[in-house]
């Protein structure tokens, strides 16, 4: 209607839909505060609204909707990891994203097209036949194929036995998808917001308040909140937080790099990774390679890109892929990851009554949102752990139970 | 290229070294429980600002102290290990019961 769209043109009112909570004052209290707007806080937000009647939530964001963790991750999505805690739960959050965009009728862009992790050594092949077989015990797709395989599968592949590194077998795993990371945060978000959850961005959580052993409020940079319950879901930044609430948490925080060349035409279908070289690739649906995996050697609180990374990363990608020499670069970024001694998160109570950790997400948290989301949520409604993160409580280091997935994790530290 | 100035061999590329994690000074193993010692182990500081760290020059094998900012990533100074210990520590194993 052109008429209606000059009208609306010279209006100097313009009614647009809001997805979000639009700013406004904060309440007194609040049943639940979530510290962190990213995938995490918005999924437990919304968790807690859609599936649990609990409305009366605030979300609380220091800088804006999904700007931290969730906007630098390079959006994989797969289960093949080793332990069967760890498959069992990646698992149920694979099959939640396959049908996210359907639960928030938000497309989320999920591509289920598969990833391929390289072995470049005996060792390697050994460990993903063990990781193919727990994982088919546990109904996730992974098998080991063989070089052929991986030719006709990945044809620009530099197959060469004469490369520093030559390609030995994979790790096949269909199961394996990418989405785009905005729309999971903006979904859920919207989801929450339309149910009554508060969206309160440009918020900084400055302290928490613990009485008698009980989390009682928060103090923010726009005044003070009491809650029934916390929740902190704060990726790069959980050691800060949750020290405020007094927990000391098994974290320490590397920047992670990747970077993104300038939009090609399709050639790469699924996304294939090599824990030797350091280095992981897949091409989006807009056509730009993402390279990911350098992660910082020593911790920092900074997302600076550094020249070094930018020479591993570039040179891990050229010898699996030889026409990349030709690419051009888009852009290079770093985010905060927050590793745990095991590689395994840490999700659940606190030693402070009703202050859930949804921490230690290390470069697995973009994966895990939907099921986070779901067992979070569960948690804080019902004050009872579910089975599935259990092994994930703060708790097992004091009892020296770690979750080893050092080696299923695609980023090496 | 970032650099840092080993005690021992003067300024390197920070490529010539290992990071070695968080210093925190290690409970008595003769006095402590379990639970201490999981908290030695596993948990950390992780400060965001100046911490004290261990680093080594790998290709020397030699290991000393930095002061380092984690937020803007400067090195504020090195320092040879004989500045916090400055005298001789005998670890003693603990007493588990005779052995025949």
């Amino acid at each position: 209607m052109p008429f209606g769209l000059l009208k609306y043109g010279l209006s100097s009112e313009y009614p647009a839909q809001h997805h979000f909570t639009p700013a406004k004052e904060l309440k007194r209290h609040y049943d639940v505060v979530i510290i962190g707007a990213g995938g995490h806080g918005t999924a437990i937000a919304y968790n807690l609204a859609k599936y649990h009647g609990i409305t009366n939530v605030a979300v609380l964001e220091k800088s804006y909707l999904g700007g931290g963790n969730t906007a630098r991750n390079t959006a994989v999505i797969r289960s093949n990891y080793l332990t069967e805690e760890g498959v069992s739960f990646y698992r149920e959050s694979v099959k939640l994203y396959n049908n996210l965009s359907n639960e928030f009728n938000y497309n989320v862009m999920m591509e289920s097209r598969g990833q391929l992790t390289l072995a470049h050594s005996d060792a390697a092949i050994r460990s993903f036949r063990w990781r193919a077989e727990v994982n088919q015990h546990m109904g996730v797709r992974s098998e080991l194929i063989d070089r052929q395989a991986i030719a006709e599968m990945v044809p620009n592949l530099n197959m060469s036995e004469e490369s520093r590194f030559p390609i030995m077998a994979g790790l096949w795993h269909a199961d394996g998808a990418t989405a785009r990371h905005d729309a999971v945060a903006w979904g859920y978000a919207k989801g929450a917001c339309d149910r009554g959850v508060e969206l309160h961005q440009l918020t900084e959580v400055e302290d928490i308040e613990v009485t008698k052993g009980r989390v009682t409020g928060v103090k923010t940079n726009r005044g003070h909140i009491e809650c029934g319950a916390v929740v902190q879901a704060v990726a790069g930044a959980s050691s800060v937080v949750a020290k405020k609430a007094g927990i000391p948490l098994p974290i320490h925080c590397y920047p992670l790099q990747a970077m993104v060349t300038q939009p090609y035409k399709p050639v790469l279908t699924p996304h294939v990774s090599s824990p030797h070289v350091h280095v992981y690739v897949h091409q989006t649906s807009r056509g730009e390679f993402v390279i990911g995996g350098g992660s910082d050697p020593y911790p920092l609180y900074h997302t600076r890109a550094t020249l070094d990374q930018r020479e591993s990363l570039s040179a891990a990608a050229m010898e699996l892929f030889p026409f990349l020499s030709q690419a051009r670069m888009l852009r290079q970024w770093a985010g905060t990851t927050d590793m745990t001694p095991d590689y395994s998160p840490i999700m659940g109570l606190s030693p402070v009554e009703n202050y859930y950790l949804d921490a230690g997400w290390g470069t697995w948290g973009f994966k895990a949102t939907p099921i986070c989301g779901v067992t979070m949520a569960e948690l804080v409604a019902t004050k009872r752990v579910p089975e599935i993160i259990k092994p994930f409580e703060l708790e097992r280091f004091y009892r020296y139970q770690q979750i080893n997935e050092a080696g299923a994790t695609a980023a090496s530290h | 290229m970032k650099l840092l100035t080993c005690p021992l061999n003067g300024q390197r590329n920070i490529s010539e070294f290992t990071y070695g994690g968080e210093y925190h000074p290690m409970p008595d193993p003769n006095t402590t429980n379990p639970r201490r010692w999981a908290e030695h182990v596993f948990f950390h500081d992780n400060a965001a600002g100046v911490v004290t760290e261990w680093w080594c020059h790998t290709a020397s094998s030699f290991w000393f102290l930095a002061e380092r900012n984690t937020i803007t990533d400067q090195v504020i100074r090195t320092f040879d290990t004989s500045e916090i210990f400055n005298q001789r520590v005998d670890f003693v194993a603990p007493d588990i019961g005779s052995q025949s």
